[in-house]
Order: C-alpha cells, then sequence, then structure tokens
C-alpha cells in the first residue's frame, strides 16, 4: 500500500489465565499501536472470555490484565470483533462482557462503543480483507 | 474409595473434560481446574453432558479459578459444588487416586 498504513487483525482464540496467549497477544496490540497502523481485534472461541466483565483474581493471585483492555480506545484500537456464535456456544451474551468504548474524535468526542458483534459469515470476510493476520 | 479426576482445559478447546466424562466411574468426583471451569456455565454447548455427569458422579468446581475469569457460583450448573483450595486439598485426601486430565 502507498501510504505504508496496513490492516493489522490480531485474532484472539484462547481463554485468560490458564495459558499466556491473551497477555502476550494484548502486549503486541498496545505496542502495535504506537506504529499508526490500522489495528482490528477479534475475539472468538475461547477468547471471547479474555474480555468477560467481573474478572477477579483476588483468590488465584494472579495479575487481573483485563482492565487493560480499556485503554485500548485511547490508542485508536477501536474496532473490537465480537464472534456472536462463540458467546452463544459458552452460554453468555454482550452482558457479560467489558464495557469496552472510544471517544470519536471526528464526533465530538462522543463515547461510542468498541465491541462490534459479528457473526462467523462476516469475521470470514473482515478477515479476507486485511494485510496481515496474526492469531494467538 | 473413589477417584478424583481433574481437569484442567477448556472443553470448548480440548477433548480432555469428555475423555473424562467417559472414562469415569459412578460415585467419583471430577474437579473443574484453571481453563476448564468455564465448562461448569450455564447454557453452553457441553452443560447437556455435565449434567448428566451429575446425576452420578460429584462435580466441583474451584471457586477461585471461575471468579478469576469473571463468573460466580450464580453462572453455573446446578448441581456443581465450589470448593475454595483448602476443599481441593480434602477432595485430595478423601479420594483413593487423583487422574489428572491434561
Amino acid at each position: 500500500m502507498s501510504d505504508g498504513i496496513k490492516k493489522f487483525m490480531f485474532v484472539n482464540t484462547k481463554a485468560p489465565y490458564g495459558t499466556v496467549y491473551a497477555l502476550e497477544s494484548l502486549e503486541v496490540v498496545l505496542i502495535s499501536a504506537a506504529f499508526d497502523q490500522s489495528v482490528s481485534l477479534v475475539f472468538c472461541d475461547d477468547g471471547v472470555f479474555q474480555i468477560a466483565n467481573n474478572q477477579n483474581t483476588d483468590g488465584s493471585g494472579m495479575k487481573n490484565f483485563s482492565p487493560a483492555y480499556k485503554a485500548l480506545g485511547d490508542y485508536d484500537i477501536n474496532k473490537l470483533y465480537v464472534e456472536k456464535e462463540s458467546l452463544e456456544e459458552r452460554g453468555l451474551s454482550l452482558d457479560n462482557l467489558m464495557d469496552l468504548t472510544y471517544e470519536d474524535e471526528d464526533d465530538d468526542w462522543a463515547e461510542k462503543p468498541s465491541i462490534i458483534l459479528v457473526s462467523r459469515a462476516e469475521l470470514a470476510d473482515l478477515m479476507d480483507e486485511q494485510d496481515v493476520v496474526i492469531s494467538s | 474409595m473413589a477417584m478424583l479426576h481433574t481437569v484442567n482445559k477448556s472443553p470448548f478447546e480440548r477433548s480432555s473434560l469428555n475423555s473424562c466424562l467417559n472414562k469415569s466411574k459412578e460415585g467419583s468426583s471430577i474437579l473443574l481446574i484453571e481453563d476448564a471451569v468455564v465448562g461448569a456455565l450455564k447454557g453452553t454447548k457441553v452443560a447437556d453432558d455435565l449434567s448428566a455427569a451429575i446425576a452420578n458422579k460429584n462435580v466441583y468446581v474451584l471457586g477461585s479459578d471461575l471468579n478469576t475469569r469473571g463468573f460466580t457460583e450464580a453462572d453455573i450448573l446446578d448441581g456443581i459444588k465450589t470448593v475454595d483450595y483448602a476443599g481441593f486439598v480434602d477432595l485430595v485426601a478423601e479420594h483413593s487416586n487423583v487422574q489428572s486430565w491434561l
């Protein structure tokens, strides 16, 4: 692409805490924000658990990194695609997810939802449009 | 004495819970830990299999791992009991053997 901006998509498919994939992906995403690329995230399969609300690690003593997802909007990462079928297979709905938002600079900094619910078929089309797809 | 089975992988990603359910005997106990705790949630595609197991086996979930992932006792299937770390130790002590399904 002539302007040097590529479309990056980070696909999150793993539950948090049991493995390190979710945390590592989040760190790469935050680093990528420094390079002025077009970045979107996908949460599908067990990846939907990464943005579950009310995560409380007091009992397990692990680091609760879920608040960091709320910072994505401040890094202009505001396209978080969540696969509808993945939620349904796990007995979940949007109500189980964190309220992730961004402020739209083109609309007087109005606060808008970052989470976009998409079907499996829509997700396939979105992946097809990307320059780079990184799965974890 | 009965066997204690532990499962630590999400049933949506691995088949270890399914293997455990198929190979555990009546009266044995199954403890869901780490990423496996999400299998205890209501309304999932594995809920029927787990509900069938509850009829003749004891099914437990580690509460702190459940809370870590954003869920509480109110979110899990009826008949699944929540235990804490001390309860985990009790279960190990009460059973003749432990089989870890990895």
